[in-house]
């Protein structure tokens, strides 16, 4: 399984959301493998993903950017509550 | 693995400012005065704001002020600054922001090892309260756990 995780940069914000999803996951017990993208190459990122992270405040572009894809995308409101990202983290892959 | 330093000269306590722009322009200023970036980069943060929208408040009350590396970017490195008076970004639920920390980074592989660490002292939800109280820049570092300087001393003066 693969998710990526989308700001608009690349750096920053989507490394700490990386970092705070794979701590989700593993107190979830699932395995992932999480990578941090940047907003100009998330199609290409997410074209194998099942699961997209990014800020509410990006969703809109994440969802014009990707266009039609599998990949479900998830908006984080704390990029450091791991109780918020876990929780819908297992809501989607439940 | 060193952590990224934090001098007296990167914090700014209780800054009086009156909109979001202001409030990243502290934080940019703080990192130029710590000798990590030039005032170029500043302008990139409000830029990286004011293209993608308010999604770098990234917790309730916190802004992460970032840009990509570049060549104003002079070494890794943070600031922090408390507001004052909390000022709106335009995040739908995070606003208003109360500490801003700007972050600076010379390469995006380097980063990694100082975000990680960075998410796990704001993994303690309380610690953004703690922050915007903090009464100095001991407490600052201490609460981020991080040290006033790795090598040399800041010393007067920005850039080269």
């Amino acid at each position: 399984m693969k998710i990526i995780a989308v700001c608009g940069e690349g750096i920053g914000t989507s490394a700490i959301l990386k970092v705070n999803a794979e701590r989700a996951l593993d107190r979830l017990g699932l395995t992932a493998s999480v990578d941090a993208s940047d907003l100009a190459s998330v199609a290409e990122a997410a074209a194998d993903a099942q699961v997209v992270l990014t800020s509410t405040e990006l969703a809109d572009a994440v969802r014009a950017t990707l266009g039609r894809s599998f990949a479900e995308i998830i908006e984080i409101v704390n990029y450091f509550d791991v109780e918020e990202i876990g929780s819908k983290l297992e809501r989607s892959l439940a | 693995m060193t952590t990224t330093p934090l001098p007296d000269t990167a914090v700014v306590l209780g800054a009086d400012v009156d909109d979001w722009r202001a409030a990243v322009r502290e934080s940019g200023r703080a990192l130029t005065r710590a000798k990590v970036t030039r005032p170029e980069y500043t302008e990139r943060m409000i830029g990286v704001i004011e293209e993608f929208g308010a999604y770098v408040v990234i917790a309730p009350g916190l802004a992460l002020a970032h840009a990509r590396p570049g060549p104003d970017v002079l070494g890794e490195g943070l600031s922090v600054v408390t507001l004052a008076t909390p000022v709106e970004f335009g995040h739908p639920h995070n606003d208003p922001v109360r500490v801003v920390i700007g972050l600076a980074v010379s390469n995006p592989e380097e980063h990694v090892a100082s975000v990680a660490r960075l998410a796990n002292v704001f993994n303690d939800l309380g610690v953004i309260d703690r922050l915007a109280g903090a009464a100095d820049a001991a407490e600052v570092r201490a609460l981020l756990g991080v040290e006033a300087l790795d090598e040399g001393d800041a010393g007067e003066g920005a850039g080269e």
